[in-house]
């Protein structure tokens, strides 16, 4: 896909976000709140000021992993929903890591605990992959189940091994020497925003100039002519959902270790499947996750604004999300609204 | 651990599990309508929530469970409907759509909630089914214990999986729907119309999830909460798919995940010295093996998840 084609994609996502927004408005609207009020707080949370800015930027890192994930599988033709648990276990992997290696250098103790985040997630990876490719079983269901099972065992490890003296179920707090540096001086925005940027230049050059990111394009778009062609499809499945996962755990990495500064049970609001959302708009480019990203980032960030200032719920946010990923998944919407607006002015002069 | 044989051979594990598999068994079969015309549908979740809400708003504004029911069903069968134009009017695919679906419902349920209860975790009570007690069955030894005495829905979804299977493997829309989801050229050159057929079975799956949404609020609990479906959208696909893409299959199916899930809350209550969170664990871990078991001997549907355009031009 070149250029332009990622240019009206994007065109397009963005009337599919107005849309959805407009739809949103209606909503407020309808509910008895004043719609300028929201949409005012909404875009101040969001853009007004450093502190909105850079807690729009804190929340677009997570889901710039999260994103970049699925997006990936979606090149390998699966559906990672599982994003949300290998979050989780990234970030319990890197939290444990991290404190264990108080003793290190603080560089070694990073990056050897974002390695255990990433691993942690490609492992949970491995079993939706391995079963996909083996029998068949269908990746979405099986990344379901294990999102739940990821929740549940890490709240159980941290609750018996890993647990603060404290009243409240979590692991301690990092040292400052196992924490990603900050980047902005007194917000939160942390290294893990440059180290998500770095992983979609990396994975771009994979996919596109590695025999290993050809093979997984090869097998998204055919399996069974990249069969024929020679390319090992079940070994493909299984790298690319385990590539998928260790992504997803450097999201739970980036949090532990970057914002919460530890692990905390139940933390994730989500980014898991609005990660979803941001790789179906993305689509086929690894670098438009980016913006992707930075737009649900500030939606979230928005969002809580909104909420907390014209008591708007921030479930309002979940819904222009679902709407979202609904009108960029049917492209055909753009054209038929068009079209029904051509016939009416016309008389019935389209086509049936 | 002489309490573990206790808490696994216990009858009313069997009661639950009757009482728990009727919401998942009723998806799922809305699942192998849907699948079996030819249409992915992870959107059984979003269904299912929005049939719980939507049975607790009727009887909320009414006081009357039946007509909950019945708004249950039509909350579901409009989720049904959006998934249809989407996956099949407009070509989106099936599988993001329903990822789609589940996000929406999951946050309007909420939004309506708060607008209209201005609660956030939960809504009031509200008239609920109550039980049957059947005269008769109920006094059978073991069998009365196990099927006696339950909510009405459990004996109507029973009724209707049974009506499901006979429909879909014993009359001429049946193997239409079947012919639909294998073979749509086919199907539409004998004169098959495979779009209403497809939109039929979508909403037919929105309107029987919603169904079992509503026992989940209507008959286990008498009121909705967030997010209350919990997965079991989910699991009534995963049911489906093991069940082969049948109605008695998928019940069977049902009834496998609900024996599990019964002796997890039972270990639960009994103070089995095991964590909660490994306890609830289980469910899904069976889930997971059951799949992988299953789906070397099922076969879905040949056309599952293409767009059909009728004609060969365009």
């Amino acid at each position: 896909m070149g250029l332009r084609g990622d240019v009206s994609r994007f065109a397009y996502s963005a009337i599919a976000v107005l849309l959805a927004l407009v739809i949103g408005a209606v909503l407020i609207g309808t509910s008895g709140y004043s719609v300028k009020e929201a949409y005012s707080n909404l875009l101040m949370g969001a853009f007004g000021g450093v502190y909105s800015l850079a807690t729009t930027v804190v929340m677009s890192t997570p889901l710039l992993f999260t994103g970049l994930a699925v997006a990936l599988a979606f090149q390998c033709g699966l559906f990672n929903v599982g994003a949300e648990g290998q979050l989780y276990v990234g970030a319990l992997a890197s939290a444990v890591v991290a404190l264990a290696l108080s003793g290190l250098p603080p560089a070694f103790r990073v990056i050897i605990a974002l390695t255990a985040g990433a691993g942690a997630g490609a492992a949970l990876g491995f079993l939706p992959g391995y079963l996909k490719a083996k029998i068949g079983a269908h990746e979405v269901v099986t990344t379901i189940m294990l999102n739940y099972i990821a929740i549940s065992l890490t709240t159980f490890l941290v609750k018996t091994y890993f647990r603060d003296p404290g009243p409240v179920d979590q692991t301690v707090l990092l040292p400052p020497g196992s924490r990603l540096p900050e980047l902005v001086p007194g917000t939160r925005v942390s290294l893990g925003i440059v180290i998500g940027i770095l992983a979609v230049a990396l994975l771009d050059r994979v996919m596109r100039r590695s025999v290993l990111g050809y093979e997984i394009q090869a097998v998204g778009q055919n399996p069974h002519a990249a069969e024929y062609g020679g390319v090992n499809v079940a070994a493909r499945t299984v790298q690319a959902m385990m590539i998928s996962g260790a992504v997803a755990g450097l999201a739970g990495s980036v949090e532990s270790m970057g914002t919460l500064y530890r692990f905390i049970p139940y933390f994730s609001p989500g980014y898991g499947f609005t990660g979803i959302a941001v790789a179906v708009i993305a689509g086929k480019s690894m670098w438009a996750v980016i913006p992707a990203a930075f737009l649900f980032g500030a939606l979230q960030s928005g969002g809580q604004s909104m909420q907390l200032f014209a008591g708007i719920p921030m479930e309002l946010m979940t819904m222009v999300q679902g709407l979202v990923i609904l009108f960029v998944a049917a492209p055909a919407l753009g054209s038929m609204l068009l079209k029904s607006r051509s016939r009416l002015s016309e008389k019935g002069g389209g086509r049936a | 651990m002489s309490g573990f044989a206790d808490v696994v051979f216990n009858i009313n594990n069997l009661t639950a599990t009757i009482r728990m598999a009727t919401p998942i068994a009723l998806a799922a079969m809305g699942g192998a309508f849907s699948e079996r015309s030819g249409v992915v549908n992870i959107g059984l979740e979003g269904m299912m929530l929005a049939g719980a809400f939507c049975g607790v708003l009727g009887s909320h504004f009414t006081g009357s469970p039946w007509l909950g029911i019945l708004l249950a069903v039509a909350g579901g069968g409009v989720i049904g409907a959006i998934l249809a134009v989407f996956a099949i009017r407009l070509k989106a695919d099936h599988v993001v759509t329903g990822v789609g679906i589940n996000i929406l419902a999951s946050g309007a349920t909420t939004w309506l909630m708060q607008a209209i209860w201005k609660r956030k975790g939960a809504t009031d009570m509200v008239a609920g089914l109550g039980t049957w007690s059947v005269p008769g069955l109920r006094d059978i030894p073991v069998l009365g214990t196990i099927l006696g005495v339950h909510s009405p829905l459990v004996y109507i979804g029973l009724a209707l999986i049974a009506l499901g299977w006979v429909v879909m493997f014993r009359t001429p829309l049946g193997l239409r729907i079947r012919m639909t989801g294998e073979h749509p050229e086919a199907a539409d050159t004998v004169g098959i119309n495979v779009r209403a057929v497809q939109y039929f079975c979508v909403i037919l799956s929105g309107c029987l999830a919603g169904l079992g949404g509503a026992y989940l609020s209507l008959a286990q609990l008498n009121w909705f909460s967030k997010d209350m479906s919990a997965g079991r959208g989910y699991m009534a696909l995963a049911a489906c798919i093991f069940g082969g893409w049948n109605p008695l299959g998928g019940l069977g199916a049902s009834f496998l995940f609900s024996f599990t899930d019964a002796i997890q809350m039972r270990m639960q209550t009994a103070q089995i010295p095991l964590a909660v969170e490994i306890i609830q664990m289980i469910p899904y871990i069976l889930t997971i093996l059951i799949l992988a078991g299953a789906v070397v001997r099922s076969r879905p549907p040949a056309a599952l998840g293409k767009h059909y355009e009728s004609g060969h031009g365009r």
